[in-house]
């Protein structure tokens, strides 16, 4: 985690890879009890490892990671619960070492479409995403290629990830 | 999508996180909301005259003790709970401490006078008008202060985290109206500026769940 949020993209994603097994592991053991599905339980995940990267400056280094981690994955279940209206269902506040417990790599797909959501990013930002995170040029290539000053670029790939965020976490993304 | 697909999106061109932000953030709300506060102080009430006399001050720095001191507390939850927290804690007793010390000074007060003249303190000379102004004055902190916790924060516990946004929304409010308050008693202090802050904290409470989600 350490490594990640200074900044090293390979800790970063081996960090959110071991992370979504365990997030997995969680969502699927408590949707499983309220009758939700493998879908759902896969977009919980994603959620809430967007929610684990935007957010990563809010983790306290001199602190322990699975009770971050926990409160993050319990958050973004109850919201979404919530949000589903499903009903009244008491989410037990456990002990936080549980979130690491157990682990499934059994992923499906989620249902959250990311080019139905980048499609309703504006156009720099939709830009941004598209040549920094999924072409993985560099920032400045990216700059050159869009014709956007290199700050430009980092700032609308920073604001599109959030916007992608709240599109997802507002369901639109299914 | 595949989670995969997202790590791998999430991953690319990391750059590093800006863990000073929350910081700056709350430290930009608080100045901007306090400011926003006393303006609107001057400029709807204005100081009061004798606000320089040497009685009038030691009820000023008495009422600022309480008010700053409520700020204060409330500031050092209110950052423990922008974060993720998972378990559950004890805020009560400490957020407690500066109303409990103003109740004790209160009701001491009201015991060493006489009873005629308890209706005098506690209802002063302008009750109604700190019952208003102490919650408007604290519309701008609790804006700046929901502003900033959005942009930076991860809260989980939007009750509480709504909760103490009002209450340290409130204390600003209360600041600001010390410079205006012309009622020099303690139990006008425990009851009007006690009430007023309350309010704001269950405001709080009640709105932030829907404001501070992310």
């Amino acid at each position: 985690m350490t490594a990640g949020l200074e900044g090293d993209a390979a800790a970063h994603r081996r960090l959110l890879k071991q992370l979504s097994g365990h997030l997995r592991a969680y969502f699927k053991g408590r949707l499983a009890r309220v009758g939700l599905s493998l879908t759902d339980a896969e977009d919980l995940v994603q959620e809430t490892l967007i929610a684990i990267h935007t957010r990563r400056h809010t983790y306290d280094l001199s602190k322990p990671l699975t009770p971050w981690v926990y409160a993050i994955a319990r958050y973004k279940l109850v919201d979404h619960l919530r949000g589903r209206k499903t009903a009244i269902f008491d989410i037990p506040l456990e002990n936080a070492e549980e979130i690491t417990a157990s682990e499934d790599d059994m992923a499906v797909e989620s249902g959250i479409d990311l080019h139905k959501l980048m499609s309703r990013l504006p156009v720099k930002m939709r830009e941004a995403i598209q040549l920094v995170k999924l072409d993985e040029l560099s920032v400045s290539e990216a700059a050159q290629r869009s014709g956007m000053s290199e700050s430009a670029v980092k700032m609308s790939v920073h604001r599109g990830v959030r916007a992608l965020a709240e599109l997802i976490r507002r369901g639109g993304g299914s | 999508m595949k989670t995969d697909d997202l790590v791998n999106l999430l991953s690319a061109n990391l750059e590093a996180a800006d863990r000073g932000k929350a910081r700056r953030a709350l430290a930009g709300a608080l100045a901007l909301g306090t400011a926003v506060a006393f303006g609107a102080m001057l400029a709807l009430l204005g100081m009061r005259a004798d606000a320089l006399d040497l009685a009038p001050r030691v009820y000023i720095v008495m009422k600022l003790l309480f008010t700053l001191s409520v700020i204060v507390l409330a500031t050092i939850f209110l950052i423990k709970f922008a974060r993720p927290l998972a378990g559950r804690s004890r805020t009560l007793p400490l957020l407690m401490l500066p109303f409990a010390a103003i109740a004790i000074g209160a009701i001491l007060s009201l015991l060493s006078a006489h009873s005629t003249t308890w209706d005098g303190m506690i209802f002063g000379k302008e009750w109604l008008n700190c019952l208003v102004s102490i919650p408007f004055f604290a519309v701008a902190p609790f804006a700046a202060l929901v502003w900033a916790l959005r942009k930076t924060a991860a809260p989980t516990d939007l009750g509480r985290a709504g909760a103490v946004v009002g209450l340290v929304a409130g204390g600003i409010g209360a600041t600001a109206y010390v410079f205006h308050c012309p009622d020099d008693s303690l139990p006008f202090v425990a009851v009007w500026y006690g009430v007023t802050i309350a309010l704001c904290t269950f405001i709080g409470a009640k709105l932030e769940p829907r404001l501070l989600r992310w």
